[in-house]
């Protein structure tokens, strides 16, 4: 469908092109130069007529119009003929019209993609806009009482599932500061700032997680996040040396593991061997943690990442992430389910692409 | 589908526009009919495949697709409809297609409209015109894609830039693009001439209502901008010496030079060299403010986002159209035939004062621009170059313009007489005079603005003198009515664009007396501010559909009793969590009341700037003006040629516009 239209446009274009080569032509090419100055002259007979002019004025003008009007006539005539370019043009332009803009377009565009307007995606995502409604109702609620702190509370994480991470941020720091930090609160928080700042771990939102960490010592998010800025502030060094106690602290079956592994290998560190069972004081906190508590945190992590990747898919390392992180938490459908929109969203990234796949492979992800 | 349809026409505009600047190029070098005949459908087309290709992007943004990348950055599926037609040129993609569109669209009507021109000289300039489109298409297809797209789309967009959601957006930049990019055909006309040598007043002829199609839209598209600039910035300034609006200042002063002297080439066949030079100067300035704003070398209200990589790909475009042009101007400016002698005082010596002084003034706000970018990139030391620096080498050259336009009116053509003509201007001389005493004994105040305030009261009434002149010989009312109706339309295209300029200083030189207060105040508190009285009444929010806002129900009293009512507000947008004030602006006679909330502080008090401006509406009502002066003169179709004078006291019968 989309073919044929694309093949009615080229057409309609090498046609408009053809089209005057086909036709003969008489007009001389010089001519409207002569007849440019005939009309001057005409027209100062005319004007002479309407009382415009007086005689003198007129026998001034009428003789530098007759001068100019000798000037070219003087000039050679074309004959207006074509010369045989008329046949190569036509050549030229049957070939070059529709093989620069099927190369090119080749090169550019999605021809598999159809439109996704807004009522399309709504129709896909029912309830979208009762959620959007009721943000909207809880956003009035609070405009009016700013400090009823459950009401950031709740608004928080929807606001992370919808991508608006600067509001998320602004939500959970409000909370925070009406009913108290807790260290989750402040995970979230940071983790939001992060995002907002796309990915960046930025010294508020480092602040942020040392004060998780004075509160909580060894709460493995803070702790990821804060080996994170020693990456990105170009510490490698103590970045590894971070990750590394992560993954050493922590059970080898944790959700992040693949994730701080794949760190410390991208920054050139060895990661540790698999332990037995964690130990170290990091390790520690984590396991004098209740494992409810354990499990919602993670979630909350994972949670965040396939939230950010439905809002914008392009980020490789994230799907690959996320796919990992599922099958730790032996979610086998929602693994399954991640892959089909990794391999929507990485459509125009082969590359991207086969990393999935083969990853799906080696997980044994069957769809 | 639509989407990517418009994509593919986008592309397909670029295959078109390489055979469309070969293929009638060549024609015209080997006088193949032909293949010039190839020219007009292509140039048709070619602006058909980027209608589409606008129209594809418009359906996007309208029905929110935030699959297309530039529809997800710029829009928000609850923005208000009008700005979601008007966002698709509120960033860069969208504008840079609207540039390419606007291009082609002066293609295709040289195409369709120009049935008397020689053919050579229709494919030539056509061919020129189809070389630009190519570059930029090409730019914009592989710097600045529109069509780019992501899967799976987001849900929510990122919204448009809150400064930009506002009427302005709709008008302000087609109007300054169609002027911008209306100097592209004027330089193709030039180009075209100096390759087929075919430099004559005819030439002139053809190009005269393309230059001032484009005069007119710049003129308006600068007033709108600096209204607009006016009214959202939030602090009553009009006019900034922003580079990006010097950028647009620049091809004007340029434009309008280029104006006047093809006046010159059309009526007297002189100033051929310069008129050409000017053609390729206007529009290389134009060039020059498109890189400004699009290559980051510069930050501003105007700088999309930028990136090194686009400014260098304009840079490239930059030199090679400005280098081509001006070493194909080298090679023929020396084999052109001189036209028409002139005598130093004329109406020919006139116009290349006012060519001097407009071409000088536009190298002063050049050094202005690009000094400090220069001297940072070398020395890394920052400068501001601001108003004071203008003031002081703008000001002192444009009064000698404004001084000699009702002089150069009154001289005729080859040889005129200054005397005369100076005697005759006694009645303009003797109001400005008068009105700048009596401003200054009523006002007071510096000296200045009565001073600039005589000379722009001289200026509207010696834009008249003239006309007046060839009117009042009629022996009744009804013969001087039509002999006033008789009159060539251009004439007065002069004398009301030349009056419009003097509207325009009148309202610059009456800021002077302007009255600025900010202030805090609580409600029912009253404000004097001029000659009112100025009370905010009660704040009330409301809610838009993508912002809330806090508006300020303010009266306005003038000795006690109310004349008008005004609402500014201060507007938050949600997605982009900015705030943007709404001025309050009422216009009483020709000045305006203006007030900005510029903070509401928690205990409901309101810090307040409040201005009170005398006749500023005049500075934009002059553009206007200006610009009908322009259009009376577009309306006149009639060929022109100057008369040359053997004795002064004969009457001119077709003065320039």
């Amino acid at each position: 469908m989309i073919w044929a239209a694309f093949a009615l446009m080229t057409g309609a274009v090498v046609l408009a092109v053809l089209w005057p080569l086909g036709r003969a032509r008489t007009a001389a090419a010089r001519a409207p130069d002569v007849s440019f100055y005939r009309s001057q002259i005409e027209e100062i007979d005319r004007d002479l007529a309407l009382g415009l002019l007086t005689q003198a004025d007129a026998d001034v003008a009428k003789a530098e119009a007759g001068r100019r009007l000798l000037r070219v006539s003087d000039e050679p005539i074309a004959d207006g003929k074509s010369r045989g370019g008329a046949r190569m043009a036509a050549v030229a332009a049957l070939i070059a019209i529709p093989a620069v803009s099927l190369t090119l377009y080749l090169a550019l565009g999605h021809p598999d993609l159809a439109d996704l307007p807004l009522s399309t995606r709504v129709a896909e995502r029912q309830g979208q806009s009762e959620v959007q409604s009721a943000v909207r109702k809880i956003e009035d609620h609070l405009a009016a009482n700013p400090n009823d702190g459950r009401g950031w509370d709740i608004l928080g994480p929807v606001y992370m599932k919808m991508g608006r991470y600067e509001d998320a941020a602004r939500a959970f720091g409000n909370a925070n500061r009406v009913l108290g930090d807790t260290p989750e609160r402040l995970t979230a928080q940071g983790e939001a700032l992060v995002y907002a700042a796309q990915e960046a771990v930025t010294p508020q939102a480092q602040e942020i997680f040392n004060k998780v960490l004075d509160m909580q010592p060894g709460h493995p998010v803070a702790y990821f996040y804060l080996a994170l800025a020693r990456e990105q502030s170009g510490d490698r060094a103590g970045a590894i040396e971070a990750y590394s106690q992560l993954a050493q602290g922590t059970p080898p079956d944790a959700p992040w593991q693949p994730v701080v592994r794949a760190r410390i290998v991208a920054l050139g560190g060895t990661p540790p061997a698999a332990q037995e069972g964690p130990k170290g004081e990091t390790a520690d906190a984590v396991r004098a943690m209740p494992s409810d508590e354990q499990r919602a945190m993670i979630r909350t992590m994972v949670d965040g990442l396939a939230a950010r990747l439905d809002a914008d898919g392009r980020d490789v390392e994230g799907w690959l992430r996320l796919l990992r992180s599922y099958k730790v938490l032996q979610e086998n459908d929602l693994a399954k389910a991640a892959l089909v929109k990794a391999r929507n969203a990485l459509n125009a990234d082969p590359d991207g692409l086969s990393r999935v796949n083969a990853l799906a492979d080696e997980l044994g992800l069957k769809s | 589908m639509i989407v990517e349809i418009g994509h593919y026409a986008l592309v397909l505009a670029l295959a078109l526009a390489i055979v469309q600047g070969v293929a009638p190029l060549v024609g015209a070098l080997r006088r193949d009919a032909a293949l010039m005949a190839m020219a007009q459908p292509a140039a048709v087309m070619q602006f058909l495949l980027i209608g589409v290709s606008f129209a594809a992007l418009t359906h996007a943004y309208v029905t929110s697709d935030f699959s297309v990348v530039n529809v997800f950055e710029n829009s928000h599926s609850l923005k208000p409809l009008i700005y979601k037609y008007s966002g698709v040129w509120g960033n860069h993609e969208g504008s840079m297609l609207l540039w390419v569109l606007i291009l082609a669209l002066f293609g295709a009507t040289v195409a369709l409209f120009s049935r008397g021109m020689p053919d050579d000289l229709r494919a030539l300039v056509l061919a020129v015109q189809s070389w630009l489109s190519a570059a930029f298409l090409l730019f914009v297809l592989l710097t600045s894609n529109p069509f780019a797209r992501m899967i799976p789309a987001p849900i929510e967009g990122r919204d448009l830039n809150p400064l930009l959601q506002d009427p302005g957006l709709a008008i302000h930049p087609p109007l300054l693009y169609v002027g911008y990019v209306g100097f592209s055909i004027t330089f193709s006309f030039a180009a075209a001439a100096l390759i087929s040598g075919r430099i004559d007043a005819a030439w002139a002829r053809y190009v005269r209502p393309w230059t001032l199609i484009a005069w007119i839209f710049l003129t308006l598209g600068i007033a709108m901008g600096s209204y607009w600039a006016y009214y959202t910035l939030g602090w009553g300034g009009f006019w900034f010496w922003d580079p990006v609006e010097n950028a647009s200042l620049m091809p004007w002063l340029a434009g309008t030079a280029l104006l006047h002297s093809a006046a010159v080439m059309e009526k007297r066949d002189a100033l051929k060299i310069w008129t050409i030079f000017l053609a390729i100067l206007a529009f290389s300035l134009s060039l020059l403010g498109t890189f400004l704003v699009r290559s980051g070398v510069l930050t501003s209200v105007h700088s999309f986002a930028t990136d090194p990589q686009r400014g260098v790909f304009i840079l490239g475009i930059l030199i090679f159209f400005i280098g081509g042009s001006l070493a194909l101007f080298a090679l023929r400016a020396s084999a052109l035939k001189p036209g028409g002698i002139f005598a130093p005082v004329s109406r020919e010596g006139a116009l290349v004062l006012n060519n001097l002084l407009l071409t000088t003034s536009c190298a002063t706000v050049f050094v202005g621009t690009l000094y400090p970018l220069a001297l940072e990139a070398m020395t890394d030391e920052k400068i501001s170059v601001g108003a004071p620096f203008f003031n002081l080498t703008f000001g002192p050259l444009f009064i000698p313009i404004v001084l000699a336009m009702p002089i150069g009116q009154m001289l005729a053509w080859k040889r005129g007489d200054l005397y005369g003509a100076a005697q005759r201007l006694t009645l303009a001389c003797a109001i400005g005079f008068v009105g700048a005493v009596l401003l200054y004994a009523m006002r007071g105040g510096p000296i200045v603005p009565p001073v600039l305030a005589g000379l722009a009261l001289y200026l509207i009434v010696g834009s008249f003198v003239e006309i007046w002149g060839r009117v009042s010989g009629g022996s009744s009312v009804g013969a001087m009515f039509s002999r006033a109706i008789g009159l060539p339309r251009s004439a007065w295209g002069t004398a009301i664009a030349h009056a419009g300029i003097g509207l325009t200083l009148f309202g610059l030189a009456a800021t002077g007396w302007g009255v600025e207060r900010i202030v805090t105040v609580k409600p029912n508190q009253p404000v004097v501010a001029g000659p009112y009285e100025i009370i905010v009444r009660g704040l009330e929010p409301r809610d838009g559909s993508n912002f809330r806002e806090l508006v300020a129900h303010t009266d306005i009293l003038e000795g006690g009793r109310l004349i008008a009512t005004m609402d500014p507000s201060r507007r938050s947008f949600t997605t982009r969590t900015m705030v943007r004030t709404e001025a309050g602006i009422k216009t009483i006679g020709l000045g305006q009341v203006y007030m900005n909330i510029a903070e509401v502080r928690d205990d409901g008090s309101l810090d307040l700037r409040l201005y009170w401006k005398p006749y500023v509406a005049l500075i934009w009502l002059g553009a206007l003006v200006m610009a009908l002066g322009g259009l009376l003169s577009l309306s006149d179709r009639r060929l022109r040629i100057g008369i040359a004078k053997r004795a002064a006291t004969r009457v001119v019968a077709q003065p320039a516009e």
